[in-house]
């Protein structure tokens, strides 16, 4: 429907609301894009430009700051540096200009996987999990199920860290402290709870008919959830992974707290790079604009899924 | 196809008793209406006949096998649901080839079944359309398609036709009811809709508050009701009830209502003095000068060939179905005669109607 052949709507905003509405819309997006569009300008200035006063809009693009976030520089004199051979690479000359030498890779690296498996291995379980529960207190008569959804609710009525102590004390006694499986299953104990109630809303949509046509046509219960009930779940669980992702991969304080090395994630290791020979604010950007280079892929990736996903509940088809 | 045998039935959720004791016979091709307002249990029994629902207690044989616990996937039959469970994310023909796929079924065999249960229901030119975009006769031509397709022991359809518009139900009726005479398929159908039980069902069997009150031929729940609840349940408008005490002899063909002895079918046994109710359809009712029961006319709903005159007595209002030629004014003071061969005698108390004459022949649930 549109404004055009309708003499007079209730429902269709007239041209004027619509610009301004608009007009509010970009402004907030744009306020919005301020912090993360100088984050990514930062990540490509020198130091120097980096902290110039008044602050640089225009700049000429260094990659200094890239350079220093994936590898570790020691600091030589300047004849030592000249009875080097040529320099190995771009990383290589723009330290030696600041008489350094590359010393080697830094963690960034290893920190960053560490990200991406931490938080998509949790997010996959927590998602899948949270179906299976859904679904179960979606069809089934479970006892106490209104008391189970509040308990399952009700982990989510703190913050998390809140009980971050006894976590500590718990993962050091059995061995989960600084590990990787241990990160997993912390991240999807505090995801499935939204999971499953998210999905919940999604799967009750769905009428149950559809499995029960599946499952008189000679399917049993667990095919028919595979084969009809999941198909139509997709933009719920397209909209309940993205969630369940950024909390995941933005965590911070589990991760200090519980991770020093073989698990750290990226978010506790870039404040560090600070600390690496000055104030190395690029080298931060860059960290900084590479980690939300994933987030933004996925999410591009399902948006399709998550608009529709965010509408949950509102249409019935 | 297959005789389906329901035996006591029963089936609680929790502290709600849904189904009690239900027991009844579908013969080989035979259509039977389970027919009841809405939270009568005739859904619930329908499902546990399909293996959706696992009845508390009670037996029911498929073609003699016992399938009371069976899995759905296990009992070879159809389901055709309200809201047709047509699959949004397939086309037409996916659709209909889905029971055979869940079969196992090779590809060329599913295709020609598709084609040919197609054909029976006249949807050959949509077959590879979606279904999201068809209207809603032709969904539930599809979800027949889908119940066809497969040959299956029996079709159970949970009120198939309750989300289409009056038009295409009055057509689909015709449908189905033609479909079943060409397929010969043993069927249950549930409904609350009293003119499609009575229009396609070879037997219908009537519950209400999870007890089946009668079980018979439409005729025969619309001539010989068995309870005061089928009487007033079946019938637009409903039998007309007028209270009454006295007794009954066996062989008696007449009661006694205030001063006038009512002419009734012959008593087929003896009742002690007690609240009786008379009842008489609309149609059995005629207007006689020197009639029995005397009232003022109260109102007239025009119907065409008929007309329906409520008439207010001292047995309360009585609804007449008389030919639409005669014209009567309100306030009128009219008389009442009945026929007499037609009437049914009620104990008030259990409403279960009482032997006579009238009963004779036909099943008496």
């Amino acid at each position: 429907m549109t404004s055009a052949n309708t003499a007079h709507s209730v429902v269709e905003p007239s041209t004027g609301t619509r610009r301004l509405a608009g007009s509010i819309v970009v402004l907030y997006a744009i306020i919005t894009m301020i912090p993360l569009v100088w984050i990514m300008l930062t990540a490509f200035k020198s130091p120097d430009d980096a902290i110039s006063y008044p602050p640089k809009v225009t700049f000429k693009p260094s990659l200094e700051g890239f350079c220093n976030l994936f590898t570790t520089r020691s600091r030589q004199t300047p004849d030592f540096i000249r009875s080097l051979g040529p320099p190995q690479g771009l990383c290589d000359s723009i330290a030696r200009s600041r008489n350094m030498v590359v010393a080697g890779p830094s963690n960034y690296a290893p920190r960053f996987v560490n990200s991406l498996i931490i938080a998509f291995g949790s997010t996959v379980l927590a998602v899948a999990l949270g179906t299976l529960a859904a679904y179960g207190f979606s069809r089934f008569r479970v006892p106490l199920k209104g008391d189970l959804l509040f308990f399952i609710l009700s982990t989510r009525m703190m913050p998390p860290i809140a009980v971050a102590i006894p976590i500590y004390l718990m993962y050091r006694t059995v061995g989960l402290s600084d590990t990787r499986l241990g990160m997993i299953l912390l991240y999807t104990s505090v995801n499935v709870s939204l999971a499953v109630w998210l999905l919940k809303g999604f799967i009750d949509e769905i009428p149950r008919e559809y499995e029960e046509a599946a499952m008189v046509d000679g399917y049993t219960r667990f095919q028919a959830f595979v084969k009809v009930v999941l198909p139509q779940a997709t933009t719920g669980i397209a909209a309940t992974a993205i969630f369940c992702l950024i909390f995941a991969w933005n965590e911070y304080a589990f991760a200090v707290l519980l991770t020093s090395g073989n698990a750290q994630t990226a978010p506790p290791f870039i404040p560090i790079i600070i600390g690496e020979g000055g104030q190395d604010w690029p080298a931060v950007a860059a960290g900084t604009t590479l980690f939300v280079v994933p987030i933004v892929v996925f999410t591009v990736l399902l948006r399709k899924h998550l608009l529709r996903g965010i509408t949950f509940g509102a249409v019935r088809k | 196809m297959a005789q389906i045998r329901v035996e006591a039935l029963d089936k609680s959720f929790g502290t709600f008793h849904a189904v009690k004791a239900v027991s009844f016979v579908v013969e080989d091709g035979q259509f039977l209406c389970l027919l009841g307002p809405s939270g009568c249990g005739k859904t619930t029994t329908l499902r546990m006949i399909a293996g959706l629902e696992l009845p508390t207690a009670g037996t029911i044989r498929l073609g003699g096998e016992d399938v009371t616990m069976n899995r759905a996937s296990a009992r070879d039959i159809a389901f055709v649901f309200q809201l047709f469970a047509l699959y949004p994310h397939m086309s037409v023909r996916r659709n209909i080839a889905f029971p055979l796929k869940c079969e196992g079924i090779g590809a060329a065999e599913r295709e020609r079944r598709v084609i040919e249960a197609a054909r029976i229901l006249r949807i050959s030119h949509l077959l590879d359309k979606s279904v999201s975009g068809l209207a809603g006769g032709d969904r539930q031509r599809v979800a027949l398609g889908r119940a066809i397709v497969r040959k299956p022991k029996c079709f159970l359809m949970d009120e198939p036709l309750g989300a289409l518009d009056t038009e295409m139900r009055e057509a689909m009726i015709h449908e189905l009811r033609a479909l079943h005479d060409r397929l010969g398929a043993t069927t249950v159908y549930v409904t609350h809709d009293q003119m499609e039980a009575m229009a396609m069902a070879d037997m219908i069997a009537v519950m209400n508050d999870g007890v089946v009150e009668q079980v018979g031929s439409p005729r025969d729940i619309y001539d010989r009701p068995a309870s005061l609840f089928v009487a007033d349940f079946i019938g637009s408008p409903p039998m007309n009830f007028l209270p009454f005490r006295g007794n009954l002899e066996a062989g008696a063909q007449t009661i006694r209502l205030g001063e006038r002895e009512v002419a009734v079918p012959a008593a087929r046994e003896a009742l002690a003095e007690g609240d009786l109710v008379l009842g008489v359809r609309p149609e059995h009712v005629r207007f006689a000068d020197r009639g029995m029961v005397r009232g003022q006319v109260y109102g007239s709903e025009y119907l065409g060939t008929t007309q329906i005159v409520t008439v207010t007595t001292r047995y309360g209002a009585l609804k007449v179905r008389s030919p639409s030629s005669m014209s009567f004014r309100i306030g009128d003071n009219v008389g009442l005669d009945f026929r007499p061969d037609t009437l049914s005698i009620f104990d008030k108390a259990s409403g279960r109607a009482i032997r006579t004459a009238l009963y004779e022949g036909g099943a008496h649930g």
